[in-house]
């Protein structure tokens, strides 16, 4: 089956209303841009979003968030969002708040074949509320379970036709295990090249994880704390 | 009394030749400006970064480079990049060597709390939950007392709790204190403080006993 496809529109073409989304990224690094904003016009609604973030304002998720796309939000850190605020006070969106390791692991157990594992993340916290909790060595865990998420939408550095990536610096993060943890994976890419054009040996992601591919347009990659130093 | 590089200077004393270090956001981040001339240590940013560099140059600046406060940084010889349940991972099997945090309320337990306010703040834990509940070596950075000059090192948190009898040491810009099964104990004064003003600044129970030494930055 032929994994390429055009652009973020056709990408996207079977994400409906009331599916859940995974979308890699952590704040605005290594965020599908084009994809969003092909949701954003396209106007599917009742989402749940699984993301470390949910954007800022005016970009990120935070577009989706604008155009309330946004049912549910699972995230572990939602500040710098003042839109995001807004709806959750007003009750007009639902957030789940989850530690970042537990995240991070209930993707990667969603993409291993794992459904539950557990963790001392939480432990005694409101995390913890209604979770099954055991002792391993002395020690308390939380049963935390894999995610179960309709499509996963991913960004990364360079892909090729067989669906293989390559992901660069910190814009990793969430992408590889959310790229093995969707029914259906989306990889947009900065670069799309032809099989034997990657290292076989640098491949972050195998292609058997990816279903669509398409190189994206126009990256921004904005910078929410740009901090330099003086001096060259 | 400290300010804020004052409690970061005396944190970095606490840092040993090969350590790997996690540096939460604010207080915790100004540590890394005082690691020891010669000494090796690794920093550890949760968002996918093991050997974690200055803030770049302007002609440095890289999108696809940041911290864990989303910060511009840099590599240094010897960087890894990996992803999140790696970075997890990590922090999980307690490889990370000393963990420095922000909080809100600590009690003398070692409880902490530093991720939401109700009805105020609700941004969310981020990593902080994995890295108490793992940490084996906690330092908790902070202001002994909040804006309206009420003790943050109390009996019982008030704040939804971020983690449990997980703070073995805090270094507040009166003082430095070991949390053991007796409560916070008194180790050391910041210049210019007295007993007194930790008595008075501190809730939850306080033993002085033994040399209390002056400390050194």
């Amino acid at each position: 089956m032929k994994k390429v496809v055009a652009n973020a529109d056709e990408a996207i073409s079977g994400i409906q209303d009331g599916m859940t989304l995974m979308l890699g990224g952590f704040g605005l690094c290594g965020i599908p841009e084009n994809s969003i904003a092909a949701l954003v016009k396209k106007g599917t609604k009742r989402l749940t979003c699984i993301s470390n973030n949910a954007g800022v304002d005016d970009f990120g998720i935070g577009l989706m968030l604008q155009q309330k796309q946004v049912k549910k939000m699972i995230s572990s850190y939602v500040g710098e969002n003042a839109e995001f605020e807004r709806q959750l006070l007003s009750g007009e969106l639902e957030v789940e708040l989850i530690p970042q390791g537990t995240l991070a692991e209930r993707c990667r157990a969603a993409g291993a074949g794992i459904p539950a594992f557990f963790t001392p993340a939480g432990f005694g916290t409101e995390v913890a509320e209604g979770k099954e909790t055991r002792e391993f060595n002395g020690k308390m865990y939380l049963l935390e379970h894999a995610f179960d998420s309709d499509y996963a939408i991913v960004k990364a550095w360079k892909g090729d036709t067989e669906g293989n990536l390559i992901f660069k610096g910190t814009a990793r993060n969430f992408n590889p295990m959310m790229a093995m943890a969707g029914k259906i994976t989306i990889a947009e890419v900065e670069e799309l090249v032809q099989p034997g054009e990657l290292d076989a040996n640098e491949i972050h992601v195998p292609g058997i994880f990816v279903n669509h591919i398409f190189k994206g347009v126009n990256y921004e990659k904005r910078i929410e704390q740009r901090t330099v130093r003086v001096g060259s | 009394m400290l300010d804020k590089n004052g409690i970061a200077k005396r944190i970095a004393r606490e840092l040993k030749d090969g350590y790997y270090v996690n540096l939460g956001i604010g207080v915790p981040t100004l540590v890394a400006n005082y690691i020891p001339e010669g000494m090796h240590v690794t920093l550890q940013s949760e968002n996918g970064l093991l050997g974690m560099g200055p803030f770049p140059y302007e002609h440095e600046v890289d999108a696809d480079l940041i911290n864990a406060g989303k910060q511009t940084v840099t590599t240094l010889p010897g960087s890894s990049f990996f992803d999140s349940a790696t970075s997890f991972g990590m922090i999980r099997s307690g490889r990370v060597d000393l963990t420095v945090l922000g909080a809100m309320e600590i009690n003398d337990r070692g409880d902490i709390a530093n991720w939401k306010i109700p009805g105020k703040m609700v941004k969310g834990m981020g990593g902080a939950m994995d890295l108490v509940a793992s940490a084996q070596n906690i330092i908790v950075a902070m202001m002994h007392t909040n804006k309206a000059g009420e003790s943050k090192l109390l009996k019982e948190c008030t704040l939804p709790i971020t983690g449990l009898g997980c703070v073995k040491k805090v270094v507040t810009d009166l003082c430095v204190m070991d949390i053991t099964e007796r409560g916070f104990e008194l180790r050391e004064l910041a210049p210019g403080v007295s007993v007194e003003d930790v008595k008075k600044a501190t809730d939850g129970r306080l033993v002085i006993e033994g040399e209390i030494r002056q400390m050194e930055l």
